[in-house]
């Protein structure tokens, strides 16, 4: 059976993207059939962080309105073979999106591929709600930071109200991503910790990801930082979180960068 | 700045959480309900302006949601009787 994820957060620039693109990837290193969507119409940037931004012809709202068939607007993946993009449009009205025309394209996607991931939209207009709308599981992305956190609780409220799960009664189930974590700050009470976070949000957490400078590097190249760099702090702590997403137990820890002797004498300063 | 602002300024975090557990039991606490408080605002409202003449934030509901019993409170503060419409001394 086909799942349905959806990425979502409420505030913008916490991590979506960069974790849709991270988790699609790890799971399709799996063996796992994936596809990762871009709900984000007008801004779209799920092409760009997966290094597929030259290969876009057709987008979502071309497949939604019947311009172009599903077939032709998947890109799939030059280094994973299980992985492919729908990527969303650049320049159409974000009204384009049509709710029967979204349950549709699902529909068709949840029939070949074992994971459809929707990266959202920030915000909690239309864009963001017809993201979240047919979701059997949501990630919510979260950075330890009042005013992310806030908007965490926004759209917790929304994924329990606005979803076709929450209407028909059902239980919406939701995870929480923690992103650009900083385990020593938090220690010194500098930044929220993840008790704290756990504890005002109350849904079950799915993963650390540590503050990393690889997922910029990742992003630069066009590459999920789980297929740049495997190993890295960030990357770990990704394929960790797949691993509860089908199901596993696994201990949250949050990885720890594995830094040499030279870049631990003067890695902090140039940081 | 004294030596003790040197070693507070470090705790931020729990000031944080703090803050945000105030700030979402109150924002739950509006957002869930919001259509209908809003509707009934407005309505009731609508009722008692048709007899005395109140300012809009005269009028207060809250909603409490208890897991045997649910509450709904509606607050309205009349002006002076000057201000009443036909009930003025003639």
């Amino acid at each position: 059976m086909a799942k349905v994820l959806v990425v979502t957060s409420g505030k913008g620039g916490v991590g979506k993207t960069t974790s849709t693109a991270a988790l699609g990837a790890a799971l399709a290193q799996g063996g796992e059939n994936v596809v990762v969507v871009d709900f984000d119409v007008g801004l779209r940037n799920l092409d760009l962080v997966m290094g597929a931004e030259r290969r876009v012809v057709f987008d979502l709202i071309n497949v939604v309105q019947g311009d172009a068939k599903l077939n032709q607007a998947l890109i799939r993946d030059k280094r994973i073979e299980t992985l492919s993009l729908l990527p969303a449009s650049q320049t159409r009205d974000k009204d384009a999106l049509t709710e029967a025309g979204v349950e549709r394209v699902i529909a068709e996607l949840k029939e070949k591929f074992d994971w459809v991931i929707c990266d959202s939209p920030a915000g909690i207009e239309r864009g963001a709600l017809l993201a979240m709308r047919h979701a059997d599981v949501a990630i919510v992305v979260t950075n330890p930071e009042v005013s992310s956190v806030r908007d965490s609780d926004r759209i917790i409220g929304m994924l329990d109200s606005k979803t076709l799960k929450a209407e028909k009664g059902e239980r919406m189930e939701k995870h929480l991503l923690l992103t650009r974590y900083d385990a020593g700050r938090a220690a010194r009470n500098e930044m929220l910790k993840t008790e704290d976070i756990l504890e005002i949000l109350s849904i079950p957490l799915l993963g650390i990801i540590p503050e990393s400078e690889e997922v910029l590097r990742a992003s630069n190249i066009g590459s999920p930082v789980t297929l740049n760099n495997p190993t890295s702090a960030p990357s770990r702590a990704y394929f960790d979180a797949v691993k509860r997403l089908k199901g596993e137990m696994v201990d949250v820890v949050v990885p720890m960068e594995r830094k040499g002797f030279i870049s631990r004498l003067f890695g902090r300063r140039v940081a | 700045m004294s030596l003790f602002d040197l070693f507070r300024r470090r705790t931020s975090a729990p000031v944080a959480r703090e803050r945000l557990q105030v700030l979402l039991s109150h924002e739950r606490n509006v957002i869930g309900k919001s259509d209908l408080i809003a509707i009934l605002q407005e309505e009731i409202l609508a009722v008692i302006a048709k007899h005395v003449k109140v300012d809009r934030d005269a009028v207060q509901i809250k909603l409490d949601r208890g897991d045997t019993m649910s509450l709904l409170e509606i607050d309205v503060e009349l002006p002076k009787l000057a201000g009443a419409q036909g009930r003025r001394p003639t």
